[in-house]
């Protein structure tokens, strides 16, 4: 075996150092692309690990805002009760999630604020199951410094109103609610979601905005004040949820979707203050 | 002797390369180029293009009258704790924009630390297109500041002391000798900074909120465009790409790297360039 050897021993060390370098390059460039794999290659690795039992799954479950802290805690049920699925939620404006489908985003349950926003995108779901329903209100820092009480109270120019934008179901809803009571109001932003206006209000930067009632449940009252408005002026938002076609894991996505209307999700889904669908 | 650049080099390279191109390229592809001029002249686009003009002029305008003195600051004086000064002058370029929108918030809302302050001299600017400049003059007035300073401590201190011992005093001296020598990069920074201004979103959104031509500046509607008319985001993108494009250029010298006689200070025996060791074959 010696023989093999000599050449590397004979060979000038100026051209030995080089040599280790690219080396060390290439194993630099190997380990990015590695790296990069990684990052999207979880659900790759999730279905290698598939033994004996279920197949494991991630599931990506694009939701309006306003289900953030409810879906949150569903999900770790719905995790404990079906091991191997893996649940990760991504929150938005319900008209963002929609576009982010549209663009290609990968995803495998939908769950938006209004049955408009659901159908924009029909074709590309299954047929969607109305799972909860939930209903407008004001909200005011604590203190409520605009001394809001009523709806009529929101046409005030000089009070600091912040809404939903028209695209988001919340933004689309307020509208409606103001304008039944033919109200003029000038917003002073119109945020991309809802859960932006409650936290602009709970930051004392608005004297009031319109979010959902369960908005205002999940923030507490120790952040804000409700001044509800009444159940004949008010807007009932449907929440529509729905597994996509273009999902990886199908099944599981409509599994998921049917768990919602369970008594377990119903039961969260009003404990977090929604009404039933 | 010209030496073949090495693969393991060019490869990684030219793959950034593409990787930096290949965006563009899809903007570029994707653009309604038929109906370009139809989609640029909506009404949402022009008001949000209006507003992000006025934003970013005012913006550069503040941060000149801001931070040509904190440059020459950083530059000429000697101070205790100017390390520190430096720091914060490079915190918002690389802070994620949405925390300059929250701290921006929680020093300057009307709850911050100065919002009772403000809200007693009648100035409240969550909400306001002053809030929207304030969020732009935050994020883009560092670029202005870094590249002048570069500048000021590249420049021989003889002129300004020749125009001293001639009688001038600083005031006199910063602007007819010091600002005139550095214009270059004078207006590097300020382009930058500008550049930044316009396309300033984290911010805004953040602290100024989003309002139809009063804070809704031309990348938050870009933004929301997306969600309604992807070809009309693309078309609005496109004008956006192309003023990138444009400051580059006119920036030509001074970023892109052409042959430029660099300040005296690249003369100094310290700074000469070292020899390129040999490879042995």
């Amino acid at each position: 075996m010696t023989p093999s050897a000599t050449p590397a021993t004979a060979s000038p060390a100026g051209r030995a150092a080089p040599a280790r370098r690219s080396r060390l390059l290439l194993a630099a460039a190997a380990a990015a692309v590695l790296a990069l794999s990684a990052c999207g290659g979880d659900s790759d690795a999730d279905e290698n690990g598939a033994s004996g039992g279920g197949e494991d799954v991630t599931l990506t479950v694009l939701a309006a805002a306003s289900l953030t802290d409810v879906f949150d805690a569903a999900g770790e049920v719905y995790e404990e009760e079906h091991p191997g699925t893996t649940l990760r939620f991504s929150y938005g404006g319900s008209q963002d999630l929609v576009a982010q489908i549209r663009q290609g985003a990968p995803a495998d349950v939908l769950a938006t604020a209004s049955t408009e926003t659901m159908e924009s995108l029909a074709g590309q779901t299954d047929a969607p199951e109305t799972f909860a329903r939930n209903a407008l209100t004001i909200v005011t820092p604590p203190d409520n410094p605009g001394q809001v009480a009523s709806l009529a109270d929101l046409a005030d120019p000089g009070l600091r109103l912040v809404l939903a934008a028209e695209d988001v179901p919340a933004g689309h809803y307020g509208r409606e609610i103001l304008d039944r009571q033919h109200l003029e109001v000038s917003p002073d932003s119109e945020e991309t979601d809802v859960r932006s206006v409650l936290s602009k209000v709970q930051l004392g930067e608005a004297d009031a905005g319109l979010v959902y009632t369960t908005d205002a449940i999940a923030a507490g009252e120790d952040s804000v004040r409700a001044v509800p408005i009444p159940e004949d002026q008010n807007i009932t938002a449907a929440y529509p949820a729905a597994a996509l076609t273009g999902s990886e894991h199908h099944d599981a996505a409509a599994e998921f979707v049917a768990w919602l209307l369970s008594d377990e999700a119903q039961g969260l889904l009003r404990d977090a203050g929604f009404q039933a669908p | 002797m010209r030496r073949r650049p090495p693969l393991t080099l060019l490869l990684p390279a030219l793959a950034g390369a593409a990787f930096l191109l290949v965006p563009l390229l899809g903007v570029l592809a994707d653009a309604p180029w038929g109906d370009l001029a139809g989609r640029l002249a909506d009404p949402g686009v022009r008001q949000a293009l209006g507003l992000s003009l006025r934003v970013s002029f005012l913006a550069l305008l503040v941060s000149l009258a801001f931070g040509v003195p904190l440059a020459w600051l950083l530059a000429r004086v000697d101070f205790p704790g100017k390390a520190v000064l430096r720091s914060l002058v490079l915190l918002p370029m690389v802070l994620p924009p949405t925390v300059a929108g929250i701290a921006l918030l929680q020093g300057l809302g009307r709850r911050g630390l100065l919002g009772g302050v403000l809200e007693s001299l009648g100035v409240t600017l969550p909400f306001s297109t002053a809030g929207a400049v304030v969020a732009a003059v935050f994020v883009a007035m560092p670029f202005l500041v870094i590249s002048l300073e570069g500048a000021l401590a590249g420049l021989d201190p003889v002129f300004e002391e020749a125009a001293a011992t001639m009688g001038a005093g600083p005031l006199r001296t910063l602007w007819s000798v010091t600002l005139p020598m550095t214009m270059p990069s004078l207006a590097a920074g300020a382009a930058l900074c500008w550049a930044r201004a316009l396309g300033e979103f984290g911010a805004t959104i953040t602290f100024a909120g989003n309002l139809p031509g009063t804070t809704q500046t031309l990348p938050l509607h870009v933004y929301l465009l997306l969600q309604r008319d992807p070809a009309g985001a693309t078309a609005v993108s496109l004008l956006l790409v192309a003023v990138a494009v444009a400051v580059l250029f006119a920036l030509r010298g001074r970023w892109l790297g052409t042959a430029r006689p660099a300040p005296r200070r690249a003369a100094a025996p310290g700074r000469a360039p070292r020899p390129r060791r040999e490879r042995a074959s």
